[in-house]
């Protein structure tokens, strides 16, 4: 589904990304993992063109998107992704903000795009909350209000950037719990997370970023039982 | 010294009507230099160097120079060149609609820089395309975030259309120097003027404040 061949990244002089290799299959749930400013971040945001990669190829469903000619929003309708920070649209309810894109970027119909975002919106559990504002809204109903925005898009492929990490203790496992079931749907995923458990529970494969590099990857119970490395060794003890 | 009002009076209607045919080029000006405005803005915010220099250097100018000049030279010099006789009213639409759009271009443009990076992501991440995404998305925060500021463009053009009395618009400045001369008089005819603007001022003031007021409440 996505390949990253030698994907490398330079901002100014700085070596974000180092040459990094790998193939994400269709229905795969891939867990990055590694220290704050090691690239995860970046790398995502490599994969739907957010950030123009420096060199390397990256291929989503056999294409290469990394060409100059490629059509970006044509890559990214495909491709969802969630924020750590949410950013819904402040200005317009959460029907809007789930049924907007589909409207302006596919040509759906409002009526049917209204269909669809009330239909996801119950799928995370948010149906009395369509006519709110963001800013009524706890970081938890946010943050499944963004991940039913990017469903609304019908993708292939959803990424997602710590979608835990700004969120109160308490409202975590209500959007784990979101992207599990998504999970269970075949989805193809690709999550930057802290959350061990998550990735031991729902990952198929964990990718360990370090200093731009790809130093591990392996099955959950093999990276997180017996890490080859010395690098993801001093890093799970830390946060484990 | 010795003033006297009750001479004045009678031209009282005479200067009132001028507060329409203010606020009438005030208004048509603010409208033109809001849409230029803002498209100036989006130029100086592409990575596209012609328009962000087209932009920059429309600003320096209009800036840089005058309002009176640009009123003169549009009402005197544009028919000397063109031959078109251009009317006392459409040259002080044309001078202030261009002057307040390279400041209100400024105003947006901070508006629009203020505005989250992460708005323009989750745009863009969606496949949302430039003009939808300016248009419904960053465009309708930014207005939002600048009304005080454009409320105070607003009662600057309307201190600054006095200005336009110098072509011969009737406007309130205008009216009130007929008035005076009329009278031989011009002090009390001058004062009145003054009041009325003061009062305008004063009610868009208040206007801005209560706006500013409600666009708290709704955050
Ligand atoms: N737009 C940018 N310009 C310059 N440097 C950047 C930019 N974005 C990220 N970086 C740098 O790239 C490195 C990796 O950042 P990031 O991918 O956000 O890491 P992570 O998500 O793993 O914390 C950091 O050193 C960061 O400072
Ligand atoms: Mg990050």
């Amino acid at each position: 589904m996505i390949k990253a061949k030698n994907l490398t990244k330079v901002f100014d002089k700085n070596i974000v990304l180092d040459q990094i290799s790998t193939t994400i299959h269709q229905g795969e749930v891939v867990t990055i993992i590694g220290p704050s400013g090691s690239g995860k971040s970046t790398f995502l945001r490599c994969l739907n063109l957010l950030e123009d990669s420096t060199e390397g190829q990256i291929y989503i469903k056999e294409k290469e998107i990394t060409k100059l000619k490629t059509n970006k929003l044509e890559i990214r309708k495909n491709i969802g992704m969630v924020f750590q920070h949410f950013h819904l649209f402040p200005h317009m309810t959460v029907l809007d903000n789930v049924s907007y894109a589909p409207q302006k970027v596919k040509g759906v119909e409002k009526r049917e795009a209204e269909a669809v975002a009330r239909k996801l919106l119950a799928k995370v559990g948010l149906t009395d909350k369509e006519n709110t504002y963001p800013n009524r809204l706890s970081g938890g109903q946010k943050q499944r209000v963004a991940i039913a925005r990017a469903l609304a898009m019908e993708p292939e492929i959803m990424l997602f950037d710590e979608p835990t990490s700004a969120l109160d203790p308490e409202m975590v496992k209500e959007v784990l719990d979101v992207m599990k079931d998504l999970a269970k749907t075949g989805m193809t995923m690709v999550i930057v997370t802290h959350e061990m458990n998550f990735a031991k529970e729902v990952g198929d494969r964990v990718l360990f970023l370090d200093n731009g590099k790809l130093v591990e990857e392996a099955v959950p119970s093999v990276f997180f039982d017996k890490p080859t490395t010395d690098r993801a060794k001093v890093f799970l003890e830390k946060v484990l | 010294m010795n003033l006297d009002f009750s001479q004045i009076v009678p031209y009282i209607p005479f200067i009132l009507e001028g507060i329409w045919a203010t606020l009438k080029f005030v208004s048509v000006s603010i409208v033109i230099g809001f849409i230029l405005g803002t498209v100036l803005s989006l130029c100086k915010i592409t990575n596209i160097p012609v328009l962000k220099w087209v932009a920059d250097a429309y600003t320096s100018i209009f800036r840089g120079t005058p309002l009176i000049l640009q009123l003169m030279i549009i009402y005197y010099a544009v028919p000397q060149l063109t031959g078109y006789n251009i009317s006392a009213f459409l040259s002080a639409v044309l001078a202030f609609g261009l002057n307040s759009a390279a400041y209100i271009s400024e105003i947006i443009r901070g508006g629009i820089l203020a505005i989250d990076k992460g708005q323009t992501e989750a745009a863009e991440a969606l496949g949302v395309p430039y003009k939808p995404m300016m248009l419904n998305i960053i465009l309708p925060q930014a207005f939002k975030n600048i009304l005080p500021a454009m409320m105070n463009e607003f009662i600057t053009l309307t201190k600054e259309s006095a200005l336009v009395s110098t072509i011969g618009y009737l406007d309130i400045m205008r009216r009130a120097q007929i008035a005076g001369a009329d009278l031989y008089r011009n002090f009390e005819a001058l004062l009145f003027a003054g009041l009325i603007y003061w009062v305008m001022v004063y009610i868009l003031t208040l206007l801005g404040r209560l706006m500013e007021r409600r666009l708290r409440q709704s955050d």
